[in-house]
């Protein structure tokens, strides 16, 4: 009778537990569960509202044999700063649409919805403004093709793991300071020795091949996981490749500062060589390579 | 008085940057400058207290607005 008891005992106090286990916030995997009573939700990180709950805007005047293509896009208003971000589904008939991902952003604004927000400048790949989180890569959407099956839906986000001052356009603040902490300018203190130019053989030039290409789209840095949790101290490939473009350099005499300055556990070594960087480059670089340069010039000075 | 959370010593310790920043302006206009920063932060008093996303945003955004009118080439502000 008592061991009967017992049991009823554990078996009512485990099912007292259990609505509490809920509140408890995941570490990682976001799961769906109704809040109870709170108005707003306290769990800011459980990402956008999903489409679902969301209207669909239309595409104006879908025109015979439309190629209908649906486009999910996070969109946040700052002016609104307790409205949760969300997610707003548009369509638009591909066939008046331009092959690339900015085309179609371009075309919501102008003739769907002039309130959607986001960075471009060249349309070309050249200015890096266009960065952004398409179907799960981070990429320029200048350079993004529109998958022509119709049957899938596309999903446009921010650049992950950065604030975000607008709908897509991420706040690069950081970025850009620590861009400035490595330096990206010539330092010398001696002239030329002809007194004209700083000359480089070819095979020093060669060096900077794949390095003076970067546009510092935040593509690679924004996809690092290491970049994700430090971003106040590691430095990301993107700027880790920049400053390797001025270690690697041959006319640059301050090699040795700009080493040293790296040299701690955080601003390099925070690379695990995961190699997302490489993987996500819209302009087809390898930052990874550039960061494993730099560890080995520093493992042998 | 209760004991402040985290985010609610983070809010006092802006404000209080806030309202020492202000020292450092022109002393005719000080009041200005007094009462623009009172009245930032009386314009989001509403904001639930659980809402933390908003209020980290609305943190970052005073941040970054402190570090804005702290330039001495701003002498006067009108509210």
């Amino acid at each position: 009778m008592a061991t009967t008891r017992a049991f009823a005992r554990l078996a009512s106090r485990r099912a007292a537990v259990r609505p509490a286990a809920f509140l408890t916030r995941g570490f990682a995997s976001v799961t769906e569960s109704p809040t109870t009573s709170e108005t707003v939700s306290p769990k800011a990180s459980r990402g956008p509202i999903s489409e679902k709950q969301t209207s669909t805007i239309k595409e104006p005047e879908p025109g015979k044999d439309a190629k209908i293509k649906t486009f999910h896009i996070y969109r946040w208003n700052p002016d609104e700063p307790t409205s949760k971000p969300k997610m707003q589904s548009y369509t638009l008939d591909l066939n008046k649409t331009g092959p690339m991902m900015l085309d179609a952003l371009i075309r919501i604004k102008n003739e769907v919805d002039p309130t959607l927000t986001f960075r471009r400048s060249c349309r070309e790949g050249i200015c890096g403004s266009c960065a952004m989180n398409i179907d799960g890569v981070n990429t320029l959407a200048c350079l993004c093709r529109i998958p022509t099956d119709t049957a899938k839906e596309s999903r446009i986000y921010p650049l992950p793991h950065m604030y975000i001052v607008k709908d897509l356009v991420p706040d690069m603040t950081l970025f850009y300071k620590q861009y400035r902490s490595v330096k990206p300018y010539l330092q010398r203190t001696t002239a030329a020795p002809d007194g004209r130019e700083f000359r480089q053989s070819k095979e020093e030039r060669r060096k900077l091949d794949g390095l003076y290409e970067c546009i510092l789209c935040a593509c690679c840095s924004t996809s690092c996981p290491s970049y994700w949790w430090n971003q106040e101290e590691y430095l990301g490939p993107a700027v880790l490749l920049q400053s390797y473009r001025w270690i690697a350099d041959s006319r640059d005499e301050k090699t040795a500062e700009r080493q040293d300055a790296l040299n701690n556990s955080m601003s390099l070594y925070r690379c695990h060589t995961i190699l997302n960087c490489s993987r996500t480059c819209p302009k087809g670089l390898n930052p990874a390579l550039a960061i494993a340069e730099i560890k080995k010039s520093m493992a042998f000075t | 008085m209760a004991k402040l959370t985290g985010l609610q010593r983070d809010v006092i310790a802006l404000y209080r940057q806030c309202l020492k920043a202000v020292r450092e302006k022109p002393a005719d206009t000080r009041e200005n400058f007094r009462a623009f920063a009172r009245s930032e932060f009386h314009k989001n008093q509403g904001v639930n207290k659980k809402d933390f996303g908003t209020i980290e945003y609305l943190l970052r955004q005073g941040r970054r607005k402190l570090e804005t009118y702290q330039d001495p080439g701003i002498r006067n502000i009108t509210t």
